[in-house]
């Protein structure tokens, strides 16, 4: 059952990694890194139960926050330029 | 062993399209896939703390970094003439590093050097003062000073990041009280 799982979550790995590579707009890659923080997040999970350390779900936890906030930083600098501003400016 | 496999082929192929991108925005989303990536090898591989700092630092906070350098400068690379001696010295590098690894003990060996030196000593020690975790037990009790010392530096760190932020807001605040006050006065 995890075993499918794990091969699932490596084609689609697969996949976001060829539209990050090819992608022809700023954000089908940004959205194809943010997927693919996910899909590490769910392969880390996912590894955990196969190897039998269920443990690793918290780690798995932790990394889905710092995707959250790594691709937040990402968008604001795409949009403003920098990240100190809070002002709406014009898009880049 | 064939995920891990697999993963280092990604890796490659990654390491291969990065290099020959030009958009240099798309080479920093690359890069963040690439620490990622790489992460979750080093997690597979059963060292946590080695992966969550290539997650944090590599797919984070250098991601960001890149991004505000980008925002400074351009965002093409562009084709400069073929030079030799950077690819020399690459290669001259990789084959180092290759033939460092040599003298390394097989992945998973518990007879390895590492595992004979005071790690045993710290396995029963941990056992016989009964802490049930043995990293708590080398961190808390062992290294119990070094450890101290560590939260004394990251708390001064903090402490002071707070007070020039801090000192920043209320330095600002009169002149912006004090700027339309100013604009009233002229007027009436």
């Amino acid at each position: 059952m995890f075993a499918v799982c794990m091969v699932g979550l490596l084609i689609t790995m697969v996949l976001a990694m060829v539209r990050a590579i090819a992608g022809p707009t700023v954000f089908d890659r940004i959205l194809a890194a943010n997927a693919f923080g996910t899909q590490t997040v769910l392969m880390i999970a996912v590894s955990g139960f196969l190897a039998g350390r269920p443990e690793w779900l918290d780690l798995a936890l932790v990394y889905a926050l710092m995707n959250f906030i790594g691709v937040i930083a990402v968008l604001k600098f795409v949009r403003f330029g920098n990240l100190a501003s809070d002002q709406p400016g014009r898009p880049t | 062993m064939p995920i891990e496999a697999l993963l280092f082929v990604l890796l490659v192929v990654l390491a291969l399209a990065i290099a020959h991108m030009r958009d240099l925005f798309a080479a920093a989303m690359l890069f963040s896939i690439f620490s990622l990536l790489s992460a979750g090898m080093f997690t597979l591989m059963d060292a946590v703390d080695v992966a969550f700092t290539e997650a944090a630092v590599g797919a984070g906070i250098s991601t960001v970094l890149i991004l505000g350098t980008l925002a400074l400068t351009s965002n093409e690379e562009r084709n400069g003439p073929f030079r030799l001696t950077p690819l020399l010295v690459c290669l001259g590098l990789g084959a180092t590093l290759i033939y460092g690894t040599r003298d390394l003990p097989v992945y998973g060996d518990p007879g390895a050097v590492v595992h004979h030196h005071v790690a045993p000593e710290y396995i029963e020690g941990s056992h016989n003062i009964h802490i049930p975790n043995v990293v708590t037990t080398v961190l808390a009790s062992y290294r119990g000073y070094d450890t101290f010392g560590e939260t004394t530096v990251v708390f001064t760190a903090g402490l002071g990041v707070l007070l020039l932020l801090g000192g920043a807001a209320r330095r600002r605040d009169p002149e912006e009280e004090a700027a339309p006050q100013a604009t009233s006065e002229v007027t009436s």
